[in-house]
């Protein structure tokens, strides 16, 4: 019993991160019908710049965490204004080939910003891990959790009350229709860009005292993330969200049950397994076509 | 007027030719002989970068050492050094062209086992002498007549571990080891000699190099109470590693491999550091050891020079490199460039006192070191302290 508690709460940490990797991948996707493969660039450049606001330049904790979102998001819209938007021909392969360049070059970026050496910072509370049974949950993991339910709750509340996420989905829908109706559709996907990579820097910022980050991170979380988009159905808000817990459960028990040598071959058996039965993830909004 | 003309340009190509051997002529005559070009191939960018970078300066501030005290036989050494990015691929490029284009006398690196490993067929077929900065034993274990190492291995590391293990009196232990090549490199050792030091290995985890939790794993290696934990990876695993264990509130000591040998590792860690222990090659305890021990002259030698050139504090990598170019450089000394007198000059090298210890190579032994290369250190307060 105190063994299966601790593989959940070590697979729901986990699977709220990708959670929230998952749901960046997800809005974009749904505004754009693009993947950006440099998601996972932007979970780095989320940790990397709490690294130099709370390691380096000894910032409070909430001012930290808003300035680095707000530099990701800034670096988001920077990205689609420079690198998507000048496009002459925007066929979706060139985009999403733009898309690989722009992370290999965040990359380097980040190489040659904050060096090749590894970083860490305290977590952002000391308590002591709560005992629940014998198994420890992180105080940390609690933060993560909480800051993840704030954000869909509120991306939540942004899509279905306000006018602008009304406009998005609308605009996620269909183009044209909303187009007619006068909504600016380069306005939504500018702002999807920068909404997408705001949610990079969130899932860059809560991870960044669970484990050490370095300029080279973000490629196998971002994979992993979007894993978890593809197997809760990729499109859609609540398909992320399971999809993200769905994984990171999985490898936890994976590794509990099986041989942490198979950790990820477990997690992504059964990804190949999901997709084959359904091909659009669990919770399929869009039609799946095949290339 | 006609002759002239035709002349002229003619007569401008000889000036010019004889004007080219006037500059030349002294440049030559000045080194009086050509210089010895020696091959670097270190990661000094990517991920194993920490390693390759710290190599490649020691590389160059041993050749400017050697040749300010008058180079080989009065030939300057030369360095080419290329970068891996620890790429296997890019490292097979980067030593084919140190054969075929630069035609050097010897390579030292790589920096990693793997690649090592995939340019050693290339290195037996050029006959070109070698020596590895890579801790793996595959690379001298069988011997190959060319190719030599000076980085302390897995084998030490475990027999030092296990030899506190059997002073303590400590029976039954877990491993977890990083998926990747040192990983599994020191799982095979630690697995191998665990007998001998009647050991008994509990369970067998392994952790992605860039995993961000590990608690599942600590939780599988918790439920049979092992008397301690070896962990066997570099950074920033183990790092994690040790921050879990704390955070599980684990009673159990934890070691760590040579691999975290850095000040890197407690400031990762933090508070979770306190009391890790770990081998480590005698550089980063160079100020602890006693005055008798014949390698604190040169380790403190070697620091105060690094950082005089670098300005930046000395890695505990670096010394392979320095280790493999002073060596190189003596067994080169009357070889008159001869690949097979450079390499059979290295292969009698016999107490030669290095950074990582003290070489006594010999056509059965390519690495040369002795038990002594490692000391056991515990991490207390933030600071390195010398076990007994």
């Amino acid at each position: 019993m105190q063994e299966l508690l601790q593989y959940f709460f070590s697979g729901i940490t986990n699977g709220a991160i990708y959670a929230v990797i998952a749901i960046g991948f997800s809005m974009l996707y749904n505004s754009t019908e693009l993947i950006n493969f440099a998601h996972g660039e932007f979970v780095m450049l989320g940790s990397m710049c709490m690294i130099t606001f709370v390691g380096v330049m000894h910032l409070p904790l909430m001012p930290a965490i808003i300035l680095a979102i707000a530099c990701v998001t800034a670096a988001g819209l920077l990205f689609e204004r420079l690198a998507i938007r000048t496009v002459k021909h925007p066929e979706h392969i060139v985009l999403i080939i733009i898309t690989v360049g722009a992370s290999i070059f965040l990359r380097g970026a980040g190489m040659i910003i904050w060096g090749k050496d590894a970083f860490s910072i305290p977590p952002f509370s000391s308590h002591p891990p709560l005992d629940i049974h014998g198994a420890k949950l992180l105080a940390q993991s609690i933060w993560i959790i909480a800051i993840f339910l704030l954000t869909s709750i509120g991306l939540q509340l942004f899509y279905k009350k306000t006018l602008t996420g009304k406009a998005m989905e609308a605009n996620a829908i269909s183009k044209r229709a909303a187009w007619i109706v006068g909504i600016p559709s380069r306005l939504m996907v500018t702002l999807a860009f920068g909404l997408s990579a705001a949610m990079g820097g969130v899932a860059g910022v809560i991870i960044s005292p669970v484990t050490m980050c370095s300029y080279d991170m973000g490629t196998m979380i971002g994979l992993k993330g979007f894993c978890a988009a593809m197997l809760g159905g990729l499109g859609s808000l609540w398909g992320a969200l399971i999809g993200g817990f769905l994984l990171g459960i999985l490898e936890a028990f994976g590794v509990g049950f099986v041989s942490s040598g198979l950790k990820d071959a477990t997690a992504f058996l059964l990804l190949l397994f999901i997709l084959y039965v359904r091909p659009g993830g669990i919770i399929s909004s869009v039609d799946v076509k095949r290339f | 007027m006609l002759t002239i003309t035709t002349c002229h340009p003619l007569k401008r190509i000889i000036t010019l030719v004889v004007a080219c051997l006037i500059i030349t002529s002294p440049a030559l005559a000045e080194s009086g002989k050509a210089p010895y070009k020696i091959g670097g191939i270190f990661a000094v960018t990517g991920p194993s970068s920490m390693l390759g970078d710290p190599e490649k300066k020691s590389m160059e501030l041993a050749v400017e050492q050697i040749n300010k005290a008058g180079g080989v036989d009065g030939h300057m050494l030369e360095a080419i050094i290329y970068d891996t990015e620890g790429d296997p691929s890019k490292t097979v490029m980067g030593a084919s062209k140190l054969i075929n284009k630069d035609n050097v006398m010897a390579i030292v690196g790589p920096s990693l086992t793997p690649t090592t490993l995939a340019v050693m067929p290339m290195i037996q077929k050029a006959k070109m002498p070698f020596i590895s900065c890579a801790a793996g034993n595959k690379i001298v274990q069988p011997v190959d007549p060319w190719v030599f190492k000076t980085a302390q291995s897995d084998i030490m590391a475990v027999a030092t571990i296990y030899g506190n293990f059997k002073a303590k009196n400590i029976k039954k232990i877990s491993i977890i080891t990083v998926a990747n090549a040192f990983g599994e490199s020191g799982k095979e050792q630690l697995r191998a000699q665990a007998p001998s030091f009647g050991l008994t290995i509990l369970k067998e985890e392994t952790f992605g190099a860039t995993d961000t939790d590990m608690t599942a794993q600590i939780t599988k290696i918790r439920q049979d109470n092992p008397e301690a934990i070896v962990c066997w990876g570099t950074n920033p695993g183990p790092a994690v590693i040790a921050k879990n264990i704390q955070q599980l509130g684990l009673n159990i000591p934890l070691y760590q491999s040579h691999g975290v040998a850095s000040p890197k590792f407690i400031e990762l860690a933090g508070s979770a550091a306190e009391g890790v222990m770990l081998p480590t090659g005698k550089i980063l305890v160079a100020g602890l050891l006693p005055d008798t021990d014949p390698q604190k002259k040169v380790l403190t030698a070697y620091m105060a020079d690094y950082k005089n050139k670098f300005n930046t504090p000395v890695s505990g990598f670096g010394g392979y490199a320095y280790d493999a170019v002073n060596i190189l450089a003596a067994a080169m000394k009357g070889s008159n460039g001869d690949k097979e007198k450079i390499r059979a000059g290295i292969e009698n090298t016999k107490g030669h006192v290095g950074i990582s210890g003290i070489f006594n190579f010999s056509p059965t032994d390519h690495n040369g070191l002795g038990q002594d290369a490692f000391v056991m250190v515990k991490i207390v307060n933030g600071k390195w302290e010398l076990m007994k």
